[in-house]
């Protein structure tokens, strides 16, 4: 096979190049200062930063399980995790997708459509603040970015303070159990950003030794572990039953939580999502630990 | 006469060996943890119960496991026998006629809507899946009976595997519209957990179990009759068609209650009659016991190594059955192949 003559470069043809890799710079340097303009977001956290920041007007879809803030119910769904809607994803035209660490296929797909995408993973409770401002750097509001991520760090701050002195009790954080009985408890390890919430409010993890985000906990390790204290995470409205499946604890009397009658639930959505409630979630765990900090 | 003095020589000493085993299994499990007790202490009398933390690790903690294991095993292992040879086939078990599937999705949708009452003391998934699981088998035992009088084994197989696959397709749909929380909390239940927190499941399983033992209890001859052949049975005076609703009625029953207690533990019910057969022989009057004992110690070791193994990570003890069951499945099959 003949090999194809080699022929220099003219110098026009250089200039060229040249110049459309200098156009091609600038036109990308004014869209990353503009930022994105038609955002979709597929993780509670991130529409719910983004609303936060100022740029809920940039969201032109959002995940099925996004309901905070009310206004995010007035956009179209384009599933979650485990079911995005690619084409309803590529129908919106957006110029960013938001979408989480494992989401390997759709951020494929979206490569394939050269529809840029903000890669976001739940980590601990530092991340909350990096993400904010990198997700604002992003579309376009930094300032507002960088000014939200400063007021949830002062604000966790201050409740870290408030606590600093005080005793920290043994501390079991339950997020899931089979209601009526003492089965499948899923209960916060020593690492993520239940973990980093129940340390800032003041309490030490019984788990703190365990280097995972959760784990599902048998009445005997309970037991071993010895909590001074159980918080029980709720996320949906109050039941009647939930006094009743309270008691359900009693049955390890050894347990000085127990003995103490320290088991408390508490509810809302925000402790679950890491975003920008998460400033009230540490306030609502520090005052069930120490009461006396905040009177 | 000499025949039948043998046979109760046999079944003394089979039931002296696996109950050995058993016993040893039950005694040991419950001391054995990923926290050390001391004995001294469970049974001291001068401590009070509200402050003796080995008391209450012994007695609320292991002890209800052990039980739930044995029950759970013992129950699965009965099922899988009288499958087997009700469907003349060496690879049938309790999974096969659609139970797992119709437990499974009593308890997804039990978990999807938020069913948060208990019946007497006991949380409504347990009820939920031993209701799916009944139901599943009532449907397929319908469809065998459709097609003649009594049941036809071909029949109830393959109404049972297509029965099977679309309660499995309907729960994977509810999964589906589920929130992630509930599809996670049933993929927990999927994997089997013997950690039933309290007496109050085991006291509830006890019901339907005794109404399976007594049925049990009158099948062993006739099962031998029936794995030959419905004709030859009825040739030899066997009524097959109440022999196969008795069959069907106390595996459905004990079953159900082993699924409730400790979700669809995996394998248990189709390799504990194939290693006791190797065992004691195909004799029903001593495979069904000692699949009884031998299901029971099985169950508990499995249980053991899922709680201590990983401590202070508990493994789900589905995935030690299957994990052990799973090559010896197998090499059922390869060795049926062959």
């Amino acid at each position: 096979m003949a090999a194809l003559p080699s022929r220099p470069l003219t110098r026009r043809t250089a200039l060229t190049i040249v110049l459309l890799v200098a156009v091609r710079i600038v036109v990308a340097a004014q869209s990353a200062a503009v930022g994105a303009s038609r955002v979709i977001s597929l993780i509670p956290a991130t529409t719910e930063m983004l609303f936060a920041m100022g740029a809920g007007n940039k969201l032109v879809a959002a995940g099925s399980y996004d309901h905070y803030p009310p206004e995010v119910e007035r956009l179209p769904r384009v599933g979650a995790l485990l079911d995005p809607n690619i084409e309803r994803i590529l129908t919106l035209k957006p110029d960013l997708v938001v979408v989480y660490g494992t989401q390997t296929e759709l951020k494929n797909r979206l490569d394939r459509a050269n529809i840029p995408y903000y890669t976001y993973v739940h980590k601990g409770l530092p991340d909350i603040g990096e993400t904010i401002r990198s997700l604002g750097a992003r579309v376009g509001v930094a300032p507002q970015a960088n000014a939200l991520a400063g007021s949830i760090e002062s604000g966790v701050a201050r409740i870290r303070n408030n606590v600093a002195r005080l005793p920290r009790p043994k501390t079991l954080l339950v997020f899931g159990r089979e209601r009526g009985s003492l089965r499948n408890i899923d209960a916060s390890g020593g690492v993520g950003f239940l973990h980093d919430m129940l340390e800032a409010a003041g309490g030490t993890d019984v788990l703190t030794d365990v280097g995972r985000q959760s784990l599902m906990m048998t009445t005997e390790m309970v037991l071993a572990r010895a909590p001074e204290v159980i918080l029980e995470l709720r996320y949906g409205p109050p039941a009647p039953g939930d006094d009743e499946d309270l008691r359900q604890w009693n049955t390890l009397a050894a347990v000085p939580a127990v003995k103490s009658k320290r088991i408390y639930q508490l509810r809302g959505e925000q402790f679950v999502v890491p975003g920008p409630r998460v400033v009230q979630a540490v306030e609502q765990m520090a005052r069930t630990l120490h009461p006396e900090a905040f009177k | 006469m000499r025949g039948r003095s043998d046979v109760r020589g046999r079944l003394l000493g089979t039931i002296a060996a696996f109950g050995a085993l058993t016993l040893v299994c039950c005694l040991v499990a419950p001391i054995v943890g990923s926290t050390r007790i001391s004995l001294a202490r469970v049974f001291s009398r001068t401590i009070p119960y509200a402050d003796n933390v080995d008391a209450q690790v012994f007695f609320i903690a292991r002890l209800p496991r052990v039980i739930a294991a044995v029950i759970v095993g013992s129950g699965l292992a009965l099922s899988g026998v009288v499958f087997q040879a009700l469907l003349r086939n060496p690879l049938a078990s309790p999974d096969t006629l659609g139970v797992a599937a119709g437990a499974t999705l009593g308890a997804t949708i039990a978990i999807t809507m938020h069913a948060d009452f208990s019946l007497f003391g006991v949380s409504v998934i347990p009820v939920a899946s031993f209701a799916g699981s009944l139901g599943a088998l009532v449907i397929v035992y319908l469809l065998s009976l459709a097609r003649r009088r009594g049941t036809s084994s071909t029949v109830l197989l393959l109404a049972g595997i297509a029965i099977s696959a679309l309660l499995s397709a309907i729960g994977r749909f509810v999964q589906y519209l589920a929130e992630f929380t509930d599809t996670a909390r049933t993929m927990q239940w999927i994997m089997g957990s013997l950690d039933v927190g309290n007496y109050a499941p085991i006291l509830a399983a006890l019901v339907p179990l005794g109404l399976a033992a007594a049925g049990f209890a009158t099948l062993p001859r006739v099962l031998d009759l029936i794995s030959m052949g419905t004709e030859s049975a009825e040739a030899r005076g066997v009524d097959v068609v109440r022999a196969e609703r008795i069959a069907l009625f106390s595996a459905s029953m004990s079953t159900g209650a082993a699924v409730s207690l400790g979700g669809p533990v995996l394998f248990v019910g189709i390799i504990v009659p194939h290693i006791v057969r190797l065992m004691v022989g195909a004799d029903h009057r001593l495979v069904l016991p000692a699949s009884a004992l031998f299901g029971a110690s099985f169950l508990v070791v499995c249980d053991l190594i899922a709680r201590t193994i990983l401590a202070p990570v508990e493994l789900p003890v589905g995935i030690v059955t299957a994990v052990l069951g799973g090559p010896f499945f197998l090499w059922l099959l390869f060795r049926r192949v062959r």
